[in-house]
């Protein structure tokens, strides 16, 4: 036991310990760490015990001690039984309550209640949203409300709610900035969601958490706190940067490079993070939600063979052509209409009673409304 | 799908550019594997030891014989495992400060890879199924497997799968995804090398091997119980082995599945799991785990029968609480296959469905807790002997408990957000895996060696080892939590921020400590090996043991028992003992054995050349050695002679001499 407190200690000592996990400059991630250790008291509860009478026994019945009672047959006492199983269960009890409570209080989907403890969020306050695109290997950001971009490198005004949608071109990568908020995977054609709060200005570390090839170890950025009016500031900068992103230049920006420098961009295509989800950014591709909305009424049949084109090697590694499906359609992008989650009701600690989104209010999860097929 | 023209159609992708003579490293070593590979080769010859090698070993279906060459596989491979750690830890200590390190991406993706499949499925797998293989028939008085030729065909194709990994080191190259390799980063479009391919067929081999293993010791436990030995009288080691096989059985043929859906998006250009033409991968992740949780039980549960089997004996105790440890283990096997979405509680599932899966998890620990809280009581009131097997096992109690709460930890989704893929996980599951699979390994060798071998391990280098093994286990692991917590991310290569550079070093010295710990333990192997006479066991019984492996001698004779014993108690051998057990001195009986057969070894073989042909695409070959395995099992089936017969003055001979041992050792 000493040996291992004194390893605790040793790394301690050594200083430059920065402990980001459990003491972040974001709510989120500082409710997270709480949970981290209120779990881990929880568990010390049972764990402490059984160390010490681990230790214990194996001292007192050790064969050179005579003294002690030995009872050879002695297998068996229904009470015992019940305290070793109720122990742990009751331990268990406690956790699942704090687990369930605490998934659906932090739920990454829903909007934010609080900003900080006692600062709740009002009900006007829209999030800051932020578009962000996992490519290999580089983070590129998108803030379609100032219409700029930027790669490696994001800022966040300090105590305005902030509203991630994530995706990915390529393979899975994890966004994460301990700081923050915890991680969510971007994956290509899938969209998830992070809510987070900055409450403390400064510069963070933010990188992909999921491996993701060659380049992943330079896959980082930097996150950025900012006071007052440094927020605006810093959006005025990445309008002066003079270069604009559209579909051409993502294409260019996508081709995989490794420990690229942070880049700007004055002005963005609105529809580029839809198309990017959608994985067709390039000119001539069937978008996904065009794909699955023909889908749903039945498919194409035997005339959906036709709009899989070849399109040619994708270079001497594989030597193999690799194929898509040409648009049909010419809808240019997705509704972006979609209602958020209302936040959690911060009063319902317990989590009972939480519905999910798309419940809450009398509209449902807005799918796109299709004329009815040719069937029906 | 077009065959581009430099696929040739004799050789496939293969060319001379496939071998890294550019990489000093891999050069080095192949220098030194091949010397002593032709040492090796080149002793067996002098010695005239192929014919030996070959009737007695090879092609020996003996489940004793099976299970000591599972336990030689699984050190070797831990030797190779090893290595990539050292490897890793190196290059993490030292790529600060604008340093990349020694190792390029190339390399080092390739290694976290290798190192994660070997130690999971080629040191693990073969230590869990060695054990099994050669303690199960004994404890339960059989004389063999249910299906004595598919065990020696198992163990052939788990071979098979660590020769095409191994071969990946100095042919191509190995996969550089990760150990699970999810696509679309292991699809072709982004590793469009033969990486993954080596990945998909060794563990496609591999895993045959183990399914058939499974099905095998599950109808053995089933179906060839002594009489008298109920269920509910099965050795606790048995029972948790019939569980891990229940676990097998059920679920290497997703494995199977998914490694197949996986090649034909590789090979056949389907779209299962690509990100395009209606592909999902979270379909491949969802499936690999469904997998890939019920694996880290089959890993476990057979060593929680070692500590409750070690833990009676050395406390000179029953059990305490077996039915409830039988009931906890039955409760572990059931639940394993409902959490397996806590890997990726991070991918975006809802607030409820994470709940669900967090809190199953959780509900795992208490029929765990229940058996930590067994092993406890059994010790309490007992009369402790510290021997090695025991020292293990008090260790494993001190240092699991801390895997198993940052286990639960990591189950509470909030947490998981903060804690997924960073080193704090990597801590944990080394925790347990450590604390838990190879401590329990490490007692499971102390504790039946001498009745394989008939001499003891000598204790004096076991008990270095010991010294080396918990503390650099605890020092090479500590620091990974905390950097954990510091929020340091899982497979990274450089790091930008000095202050992190102790903590790596702290964690290489404890690899540094740990290596000691392994040669300490090669050491008392040899060491062992050299005074066997003075650590010689005559009585076969050197623990008094409780099971009915001690009743036979050490080794036990080929046929196991003379007579098939009649188990009248939960602890066999010990009730006999206590009731003035007489070893029978006549009446022996001819008995009937399954004779050894080269056939496994040969169908192993060409599996695996149809594996190294389809990773290569050399279609030729992978055509004729797949008709070969299709031919040679079918040939097999048409041999009739497959058992042979034990004289009845052999057996009474072999039953006199060793009554003969046991009166001099009185």
């Amino acid at each position: 036991m000493m040996r291992r407190l004194a390893l605790f200690a040793v790394p301690l000592l050594l200083g430059g310990c920065n402990l980001v996990v459990l003491n972040p400059a974001g709510d989120v991630a500082q409710r997270q760490g709480d949970l981290v250790l209120m779990a881990t008291g929880l568990m010390l509860l049972i764990i402490l015990p059984v160390m010490a009478l681990t230790v214990l026994f194996a001292w007192r019945y050790r064969a050179a001690n005579r003294e002690a009672r030995y009872e050879p047959e002695w297998s068996h006492s229904t009470g015992l039984e019940l305290v070793i199983w109720a122990a742990p269960l009751i331990i268990i009890i406690c956790l699942g309550a704090l687990t369930w409570a605490g998934t659906h209080l932090l739920d990454p989907y829903r909007a934010l209640s609080r900003i900080a403890p006692d600062r709740p969020v009002a009900a006007s306050t829209r999030p800051l949203e932020v578009q962000v695109v996992a490519l290999d290997w580089k983070w590129l950001f998108i803030l379609p409300e100032q219409g700029v971009a930027s790669v490696n490198e994001l800022a966040a005004p300090v105590d305005r709610p902030i509203r991630f949608r994530i995706t990915s071109t390529a393979v899975m990568n994890s966004f994460f900035i301990p700081a923050l908020a915890g991680q969510i995977y971007a994956m290509p054609g899938m969209e998830t969601t992070l809510h987070g709060v900055i409450n403390r200005a400064g510069e963070y570390e933010g990188f992909s958490a999921n491996y993701s090839g060659a380049g992943f170890s330079g896959m980082r950025f930097r996150f950025h706190g900012l006071d007052g009016n440094g927020f605006e500031g810093w959006v005025a900068q990445l309008r002066q940067a003079g270069e604009g992103l559209d579909r051409q230049r993502f294409l260019a920006l996508q081709r995989p490079s490794q420990n690229e420098p942070i880049r700007h961009f004055s002005a963005v295509d609105p529809d580029l993070f839809s198309a990017i989800v959608n994985a067709c950014v390039e000119p001539g591709r069937m978008c996904r939600h065009d794909m699955m909305s023909i889908d749903a009424r039945g498919g194409l049949g035997v005339a959906g063979i036709d709009s899989v084109r070849r399109i040619g090697s994708d270079g001497a590694a594989t030597g193999r052509t690799t194929a898509m499906v040409s648009s049909i359609c010419t809808i240019p992008s997705f509704p972006e209409a979609r209602p958020m989650p209302p936040p959690v009701a911060q009063a319902r600690l317990t989590g009972a009673g939480l519905r999910p989104p798309g419940l809450d209010g009398s509209q449902p999860l807005a799918v796109t409304q299709l004329p009815p097929g040719p069937e029906s | 799908m077009t065959t581009p023209s430099d696929v040739s159609p004799i050789l496939g992708k293969l060319t001379l550019a496939a071998l890294p003579l550019d990489q000093p490293i891999l050069v080095v070593t192949f220098i030194v594997v091949a010397i002593l590979g032709a040492m090796l080769l080149g002793a067996i010859t002098w010695f005239r030891q192929w014919g030996y090698l070959w009737r007695e070993w090879l092609t020996s279906v003996d489940h004793k014989k099976i299970g000591i060459m599972y336990l030689i596989l699984g050190t070797i491979m831990l030797l190779r495992g090893f290595a990539d750690a050292i490897m890793m830890r190196l290059q993490q200590a030292m790529a600060f400060n604008g340093s990349e390190g020694y190792l390029p991406p190339h390399h080092y993706d390739q290694i976290f890879t290798a190192h994660g499949v070997i130690m999971i499925f080629f040191v693990g797998m073969p230590f869990v199924t060695g054990f099994m293989n050669y303690v199960v028939p004994l404890q339960i008085g059989a004389r063999d497997v249910a299906f004595p030729f598919l065990n020696n065909f198992s163990f052939w194709m788990t071979v098979g799968g660590v020769i095409l990994v191994m071969m990946s080191l100095f042919v191509g190259e190995f996969a550089k995804t990760g150990w699970l390799a999810y696509p679309p980063l292991s699809g072709l479009t982004y590793s469009p090398d033969v990486g993954v391919d080596y990945w998909i067929w060794a563990l496609q081999i591999a895993g045959v091997g183990t399914t058939l293993s499974g099905i095998n010791l599950l109808v053995t436990i089933i179906k060839m119980r002594a009489p008298g030995m109920s269920l509910m009288k099965m050795p606790i080691f048995t029972w948790t082995a019939l569980c891990t096989n229940v676990l097998i059985v059920a679920t290497f043929p997703v494995l199977t599945a998914v490694l197949a859906l996986q090649g034909l998006d590789r090979y056949l250009g389907m779209n299962f799991f690509t990100s395009d033409l209606g592909g999902n991968a979270m379909m491949y992740v969802n499936l690999i785990w469904i997998w890939g949780h019920p694996e880290v039980y089959i890993l476990i549960l057979p060593l929680f029968g070692v500590f409750s089997e070690v833990t009676s004996t050395f406390s000179g105790k029953r059990l305490f609480g077996y039915t409830s440890m039988v009931y906890a283990t039955v409760v572990i096997t059931i639940l394993s296959y409902l959490v397996w979405l806590h890997h990726f509680f991070t991918m975006g599932s809802g607030a409820s469905v994470n709940s669900f899966f967090g809190i199953t998890t959780m509900v795992i620990s208490i029929p765990t807790g229940a058996k930590l809280f067994n092993w406890l009581f059994t010790m309490y009131r007992g009369r402790i002997r510290f021997e090695l097997p025991m020292m293990w096992t008090i260790a494993f109690m001190l240092t699991f408990v801390v895997g198993g709460m940052t286990g639960v930890l990591l189950a509470v989704p909030p947490a998981d957000f903060v804690l997924h893929n960073s080193l704090f996980l990597v801590a944990h599951f080394h925790n347990v895996i450590i604390g838990g699979v190879l401590f329990g390994s490490f007692a499971a060798i102390n504790f039946w060696f001498p009745k394989a071998f008939g001499f003891r391990l000598d204790p004096f280098w076991g008990k270095v080892s010991f010294w080396c093994w918990v503390p650099g286990f605890w020092l090479a692991f500590m620091p990974l939590y905390i950097l954990g917590l510091m929020g340091i991310t899982r497979r990274m290569r450089v790091f930008d921020d000095p202050s992190l550079q102790i903590f790596f070093v702290i964690a290489g010295f404890g690899v540094a400590v740990i290596a000691c710990g392994i040669a300490a333990m090669l050491i008392q192997f040899g060491v062992s090996i050299l005074r066997r006479d003075r650590l010689r066991d005559t009585t076969g019984d050197p623990w008094a043991g409780r099971t009915l492996e001690w009743s036979t001698s050490s080794p036990p004779p080929e046929y196991n028992f003379a007579f098939t014993p009649v188990a009248h108690d939960l602890d066999a051998w010990y009730d006999m003992k206590q009731r003035g057990h007489e070893r029978p001195a006549a009446g022996f009986r001819t008995i009937q054995m399954p004779r050894n057969t080269g056939a496994g070894i040969v169908l192993a073989a060409f599996s695996t050349i149809c594996g190294f042909a389809l990773i290569w695409h050399i279609w030729w070959l992978a055509a004729g050695s797949f008709l070969a395995v299709l031919v040679t099992a079918i040939a097999h089936t048409f041999d009739y002679d497959r058992t042979f017969r034990i004289p009845a003055e052999t057996i009474a001979d072999t039953e006199a001499q060793r009554a003969r041992a046991l009166a001099a050792a009185e």
